[in-house]
């Protein structure tokens, strides 16, 4: 029975076929337009989320902003922290930035150069290309020794720069490591770098205190507890809380996916709203339909049809309408995707969710208001509706 | 046993703001098993009406309606549609096939509705096209059949749940008069194999062909009983016409 009215209704909408199509277009731009969407905002939160990966989701920041020398947070008891709390904290640098004119030739690279320990490149996921980090011994005897990215490698040296001496702001460091390349080797990318020991840096710069720590939480988990570590140690060494800020890259990263989220939920509105009325035009064509078949309707009460045979019938249609429409608004949104995202240089594809969640709802809208016009249909007296024409 | 189809002091009254029509005004009959009975009456006098009540089309406004001993009233659509199915089967006028439904699919409509299995439902429907002669058309649409043909096929429908009483509203009214009586043929030979038949029709030659006529005027029965009895019906045979479904007399010329 159910597979005859299967049967039915794709013979219905066939023999309308140019009907069957305008009913279906605002069912077709409505997916296409989920899809595309969802799967476009799927692929920017990705990428997001792999360039936060790439940093740490577990880093935070620790910024003095006080300049006053009597604002200090040492290194000791930065040290001292991580070490007590191993289980909340995995390590930490501090992270000083000293301006580094770096000349090749004539032509000066308007660099910078960052102070850090030990344990920085580690933290931060780098890896060394050849040569070693800094180490604990260049850190404690100040030794003028740099640890420098493919781009600074390749404009100065022409990539073998290994051992040799590079000039930051006329003062000689030797050249003890090359990180991997991580960006595309160009001017401002994380291969633009060049890494000192921090004690080597702080003495450069004026002040000669560290203002900034980046420090790695175990895991995303022990994010906030490591966080409350550092702020307790800097309300003992510092007090007033307007004199730093602490901020962690997962809350950063939690509220950029946070406006992620709520615009993908806006944009998701938008087209449902345009399925909406894709539906009330399914009803339309559905009443319609309903009208010109009345004497059929006739015909088929008066040969023993009940009422549930011709809504099945009649919502089965107004279903599959919708269901096809939903199909073909799946491949267009998903060819759309991953067209948009070849342009913007994206890995965009629709997911198995949205495409599962699209053609549910594509099903559900065809019942939904395919209800109302079949429920119309089985209720037809069968002498008026015979009487029809 | 029971009579098949019997009617008590049946009432039909449409309202119509002040006025009321008295479509049917106190009718009462009796149908046995293998009758043949016309229903004649001029347009207006109300026989569709009497058909839709016999038919489970409709309810009478008052009176008593009983079919195969069972009462007729306070049944729901769906109950309704239920008796039509396993005990009515309709021919109309206007042929009333499904025109984007094949034949055989037309055919099939009645079984389908009494829930048999597809492969039972094409056999039947096709034994019901042979009745008719039609087997070889199955697969056709009923735009690509003649008026005649068409009203085969709705009969092959009617046949084929093998219903108690076949109900034909103006079976020949859509066709001319020589297909028309290969109809009525049709629908006597029928009877002859045991069918009960109702047929209505405001023609007097064609009510002629059955074996029982209940005249109606103004939704009063005037006249029950054999066609030999009506005054009107044997008033055109008197005319000098030859009675088109005598056989009899057909053999004795
Ligand atoms: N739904 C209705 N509402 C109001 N009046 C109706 C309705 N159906 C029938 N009637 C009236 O009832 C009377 C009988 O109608 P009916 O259709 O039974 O006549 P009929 O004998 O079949 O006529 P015809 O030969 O023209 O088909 C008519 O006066 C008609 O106007
Ligand atoms: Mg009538």
């Amino acid at each position: 029975m159910l597979w005859k009215c299967f049967k039915m209704a794709v013979q219905s909408i066939i023999s309308n076929k140019f009907r069957s199509m305008l009913t279906m277009l605002g069912i077709i731009i409505g997916i296409t337009a989920v899809i595309s969407l969802v799967s476009l905002m799927e692929g920017l939160t990705s990428e997001v989320t792999d360039a936060f990966e790439e940093v740490g989701i577990e880093a935070i920041s620790v910024n003095i902003t006080n300049r006053a020398s009597t604002v200090e947070l040492p290194v000791e008891d930065m040290d001292e922290l991580a070490r007590e709390h191993s289980d909340v904290i995995r390590g930490y640098s501090p992270s000083v930035t000293m301006p580094a004119y770096i000349k090749d030739g004539t032509d000066t690279l308007n660099s910078s150069a960052t102070g850090v320990n030990e344990q920085y490149i580690d933290l931060y996921q780098y890896k060394l290309m050849s040569g070693r980090g800094i180490t604990y011994i260049d850190v404690e005897r100040m030794q003028k020794v740099c640890v420098i990215g493919t781009y600074i490698a390749k404009e100065i040296f022409g990539g073998n720069a290994l051992g040799k001496t590079l000039q930051i702001t006329g003062v000689p460091y030797r050249v003890v490591g090359i990180l991997e390349e991580r960006g595309d080797s160009t001017k401002g990318s994380e291969d633009d770098s060049v890494y000192v020991p921090y004690t080597v840096a702080a003495h450069t710069t004026n002040t000669r205190k560290i203002n900034n720590y980046i420090v790695y939480a175990t895991n995303q988990e022990t994010v906030e507890a490591a966080e409350s570590l550092i702020e307790n140690l800097c309300d003992k060494d510092i007090g007033d809380d307007d004199y730093y800020n602490i901020i962690a890259m997962k809350a950063i990263a939690e509220s950029l996916m946070g406006i992620l989220d709520s615009m993908e939920a806006m944009l998701v509105a938008i087209a449902a709203i345009s399925l909406i009325v894709a539906g009330i035009g399914i009803m339309n064509i559905m009443l319609v339909s309903v009208t010109e078949r009345t004497r059929e309707i006739g015909i088929r009460k008066s040969l023993g049809a009940k009422q549930r045979n011709i809504l099945t019938q009649f919502v089965m249609e107004a279903g599959m309408l919708s269901c096809i429409g939903g199909v073909i608004g799946i491949i267009f949104g998903s060819l759309l995707a991953i067209g948009a995202g070849k342009l913007l240089d994206m890995n965009i594809l629709p997911t198995l969710n949205s495409i599962i969640v699209s053609f549910t709802v594509s099903a559900a809208i065809g019942v939904f208001f395919g209800y109302m016009p079949a429920k119309k249909a089985a209720a037809l007296n069968p002498i008026d509706a015979l009487r029809y024409d | 046993m029971p009579p098949l189809v019997e009617l008590k002091d049946v009432y039909k009254i449409y309202k119509m703001g002040n006025s009321s029509v008295h479509a049917l005004d106190g009718i009462s009959m009796t149908i046995e098993k293998g009758e043949f009975v016309a229903i004649v009456g001029q347009s207006g006098s109300g026989k569709s009406t009497c058909m839709n009540i016999i038919g489970c089309l409709d309810v009478a406004t008052r009176g008593v309606y009983r079919l195969n001993g069972r009462a007729i009233t306070n049944y729901t659509q769906d109950e309704l549609a239920e008796i039509r199915n396993k005990t009515l089967g309709f021919i109309f006028q206007q042929y009333n096939l499904i025109p984007k439904l094949t034949v055989i699919e037309n055919v099939q409509l009645p079984l389908l509705y009494a829930g048999m299995r597809e492969s039972e439902q094409r056999k039947r429907a096709l034994e019901s096209l042979e009745r008719v002669g039609l087997k070889s058309k199955a697969g056709n649409y009923p735009s690509q059949l003649s008026g005649g043909q068409q009203q085969r096929v709705s009969i092959a429908r009617a046949l084929a749940g093998n219903p108690s009483v076949i109900l034909a509203d103006e079976p020949t009214g859509a066709l001319d008069s020589r297909t028309g009586r290969e109809v009525m043929m049709f629908l006597r030979q029928l009877n002859r194999e045991g069918n009960t038949i109702i047929l209505i029709t405001h023609d007097n030659s064609i009510a002629a062909g059955a074996k029982r006529i209940i005249r109606i005027t103004d939704g009063k029965i005037v006249y029950d009983g054999p066609v030999e009895g009506d005054v009107t019906v044997m008033k055109m045979h008197g005319a000098g016409e030859e009675a088109p479904y005598d056989e009899k007399a057909k053999g004795a010329t």
